[in-house]
């Protein structure tokens, strides 16, 4: 945090000095220059967990389907229109003349091909989550297929309007995942010029890219995207010249720079949420204090969660009282919400016989500020904490073999924008299932698997509702990014976190 | 001297093996290496589908000797993040780890060597201290912190070097000049210390008296017997700076060995991880084996012990 601080300080100076930001040579080049900080292995999508994949596919793959970055609405992409035949098979028409990269034209054959090779039992898929929705495909016709689900499974379109990418059918037969991954062909609007894998994915525009896409014609020529693991290193890469667009920026660094001259500074939220989870079902013993739910509503009124947004987290989070992003499709607002009261804390813990205070284990991995402020705040109404702080990995590992009966962890749903994608994640009797509530569990359920909207909606408010007032979890906040980006650069950045750079353009002047 | 590099040799393989076990060992321990491959989003499903896929439900001695047969019959396995040979990935990076580190040694001898012997045989002048002062501060200072002043100065401000990255060798000398000067302090004290022990030595008295060039005295005769302990520091600093380039490539986001070190194990790549750690062990040795050849020709002792 210091040597962030400090270097932001110089930097800023520097800033202040005029002599950062360069913008109008890249411009000149048509090369919009990118850095994320971790490695990105492969562009198969399927075979990777890699945000940076999952953005880098959006530029050189299709979806049948397209969401609306800001409204969330969907609409044709390489799919016209589709209808549901029954509550497990949609029918798709396709969209004629599409060309992959390799001039392989696009047709029925492409997806069946890529659904049911990457559905397949044996697929070794490692995002198994993105396809395990998937019974089969079927060609109806040159243009037309039908997708039968595994049951019925409402947030069919996040996922095909998302992850499920198309792959042309002979290439990918002849290839396989490996090769797929790094020389990728799509229908995207740009082409893979070279990768050197966990270091440098160049790409330039694809000239031969179908009208009509709802991702609209790119105007920027080239893009370069390079891993610099170092934040210090990527704003000075950027207050050197040789960047136009940095994210992930630590919060120090970007409230330093704000009000420079040379640059966007811009904050946006995500749909990423955190929540510390509470042993409720007693998995770390049976006289465990957090099997009380009024010990768990006394630790969330001893937690000032507004107070570590506003100070600690800053930006566009918001603290979150629902177990889901409020966004998501069933995250129910109207749920029991527990306010900052140290006093009620107390009097709670006295009621359930801890009036001389309690020990507990937290097990963390990060936030390591934000966890520190928590634990303070529980020091304060008389909870001995014991801060297990560890790698993730471990945490989960004592979190579910019962060594920790509180734990911190994060979810970002895949961007996916429905709560299936997070509450029935872990409220159905998973391992990661600290509540194993019979009732939240059914409802879940029925509403996972209903095609109707209001059935969603009721079930998920029920148990959403049930969640809160049992207090299985506390949510805590939404996470936010810093973007920091040209000031020649045209960009928007979303929720959803795929950054969509194929809308970025050069500002004119 | 054959049995006595055999059995070096052996004891630098022996040493591998514990250094391979532990850290097998370590990963494991640092949690389930399924959970970390597959990431904190990975749903149950995911992280089963991947312990099935690699294998990490089988106990784990079983896992270990399959790696290691694998490994002694030249099979370093598939890296399980970039799902290609970690023998290609690892020779894709080692190369610029290597250069970085022999251009970073070059540079410390090149400088530490001739201001160590200067300030030997100027003790407690301006030079001295100012050797001193150099050391000192480059002991104390941490080489993160020297790197980003560095950048901040000649490529942020002065705009005279490039930030990150490795595609020219202007791209080289920033990091290069870190590494060296953490590697110049040790040097240069021993080359100092080294040389007035040297100096004040009888034989050196006995040339000064026969008359001979001070110029011969001091590199013919001194520097030659003060530089034995210099060059085995020096080989032990080239391992150092392997290790040292973990940092340093991590800050100048230069793909090298280090930095897939540093990566790996947070990937939880057993496969890479093991390899590199394996492949580390084997360079200090060599390095070291190296050095003591090297200072039996410099030392004719050496040779008879």
């Amino acid at each position: 945090m210091g040597k962030r601080a400090l270097f932001a300080a110089i930097a800023a100076g520097a800033v202040a000095l005029g002599v950062a930001g360069d913008g109008h040579a890249q411009r000149a080049a048509d090369t919009l220059r990118i850095a994320f900080e971790t490695e990105v292995d492969t562009l198969d999508l399927y075979y990777t967990t890699s945000r940076g994949s999952y953005i880098m596919s959006q530029l050189v793959f299709d979806t049948l389907v397209y969401r609306d970055p800001e409204t969330h609405e969907y609409s044709g992409n390489l799919a016209t229109s589709w209808e549901y035949i029954d509550d497990t098979t949609i029918e798709f028409q396709l969209r004629e003349g599409v060309r992959f990269h390799n001039g392989e034209p696009f047709d029925a054959d492409d997806v069946v091909y890529t659904l049911n090779t990457v559905s397949a039992p044996d697929s070794g898929v490692l995002a198994t989550r993105n396809v395990a929705w998937i019974d089969h495909a079927e060609r109806m016709g040159p243009y037309t297929v039908r997708i039968h689900t595994r049951g019925p499974f409402p947030p069919v379109m996040e996922y095909l309007s998302g992850p499920v990418v198309i792959y042309p059918d002979e290439y990918y037969a002849e290839v396989g995942p490996n090769r797929m991954g790094l020389a990728p062909v799509g229908t995207g609007p740009y082409q893979v010029v070279s990768i050197d894998p966990g270091q440098r994915f160049e790409f330039e525009v694809f000239d031969g890219y179908f009208d009509g896409s709802p991702k609209g014609r790119p105007e920027i020529g080239r893009i370069v995207i390079r891993t610099i693991p170092d934040s210090n290193t990527r704003l000075a890469e950027m207050m050197s010249g040789g960047l136009d667009w940095i994210w992930r920026v630590p919060p120090d660094q970007a409230e330093r720079l704000l009000g420079s001259e040379a640059f966007n500074i811009v904050n946006e939220n995500t749909m990423r949420i955190g929540f510390v989870y509470f042993d409720a079902v007693g998995r770390t013993g049976e006289n465990n204090p957090l099997t009380d739910v009024r010990v768990r509503r006394a630790i969330i009124h001893a937690i000032d969660r507004q107070a570590i947004v506003d100070n600690l987290m800053r930006g566009e989070s918001e603290v979150v009282h629902s177990a889901c992003y409020p966004t998501q499709f069933g995250c129910e607002q109207d749920v029991a919400r527990y306010d900052y009261d140290p006093d009620r804390a107390r009097a709670l813990l006295a009621e359930a016989g801890y009036a001389d205070g309690l020990e507990l284990t937290f097990g963390a991995y990060a936030e390591r500020h934000n966890v520190e402020a928590m634990v303070a705040y529980l020091e304060a109404v008389g909870i001995d904490v014991d801060l297990n702080f560890n790698r993730y990995a471990a945490v989960r590992d004592q979190m579910r073999s019962g060594e920790v009966p509180m734990g911190q962890r994060s979810w970002g749903s895949y961007s996916i924008n429905d709560v299936s994608a997070i509450t029935s994640n872990f409220f159905e009797h998973s391992v990661d299932d600290f509540a194993r509530d019979d009732a939240v569990r059914d409802w879940l359920r029925i509403a996972d698997s209903s095609m109707d909207p209001d059935v969603r909606r009721q079930n998920y408010a029920q148990a959403l509702r049930r969640i809160a007032d049992q207090a299985y979890w506390m949510p805590t906040w939404t996470f936010n990014r810093w973007y920091i980006f040209s000031r020649d650069l045209d960009f928007t950045p979303t929720v959803d976190e795929l950054q969509h750079f194929y809308r970025a353009r050069w500002i004119d002047g | 001297m054959l049995i006595y590099s055999f059995k070096r040799f052996g004891l630098a393989l022996l040493v591998a093996l514990v250094v391979s076990v532990l850290s097998f060992l370590l990963l494991f321990l640092s949690g389930d290496p399924a959970v970390a491959i597959a990431g904190e989003d990975a749903s149950e499903q995911d992280i089963q589908a991947v312990r099935e896929f690699y294998g990490f439900d089988r106990p784990f001695l079983v896992q270990y000797v399959d790696w290691l047969s694998g490994f002694i019959s030249g099979d370093f396995g598939y890296s399980y993040y970039f799902n290609i040979p970690v023998a290609d990935l690892i020779l894709d990076r080692i190369g610029v780890t290597l250069q970085l580190g022999l251009a970073a040694v070059i540079l410390a001898t090149v400088v530490a060597v001739p201001l160590g012997v200067a300030a030997a045989i100027r003790p407690n002048t301006l030079i001295d201290r100012f050797a001193l002062f150099l050391s000192v501060f480059g002991q104390a200072m941490p080489s993160f912190w020297f790197a980003l002043v560095l950048i901040v100065v000649f490529s942020v401000n002065l705009r005279w070097l490039p930030t990150s990255g490795a595609e020219t060798w202007q791209h080289f000398i920033l990091p290069t000049v870190v590494i060296a000067y953490f590697a110049m302090p040790a040097i240069m004290r021993l080359t100092r210390g080294g040389m007035m022990e040297v100096l004040s030595a009888d034989y050196i008295r006995t040339a000064r008296a026969k008359g001979l060039q001070p110029s011969r005295v001091l590199f013919k005769h001194a520097l030659r017997n003060a530089i034995i302990p210099v060059v085995s520091l020096a080989a032990v600093q080239f391992g150092f700076m392997l290790s040292g380039s973990i940092v340093v490539e991590t800050i100048f986001a230069i793909n090298g060995a280090g930095h897939l070190a540093w990566e790996s194990i947070n990937r939880n790549d057993l496969a890479t991880v093991q390899a590199l750690i394996l492949l580390f062990a084997m360079i200090y040795v060599v390095i070291n084996f190296l050095a003591d050849l090297f200072n039996a020709w410099l030392d004719p002792r050496v040779r008879v012990a």
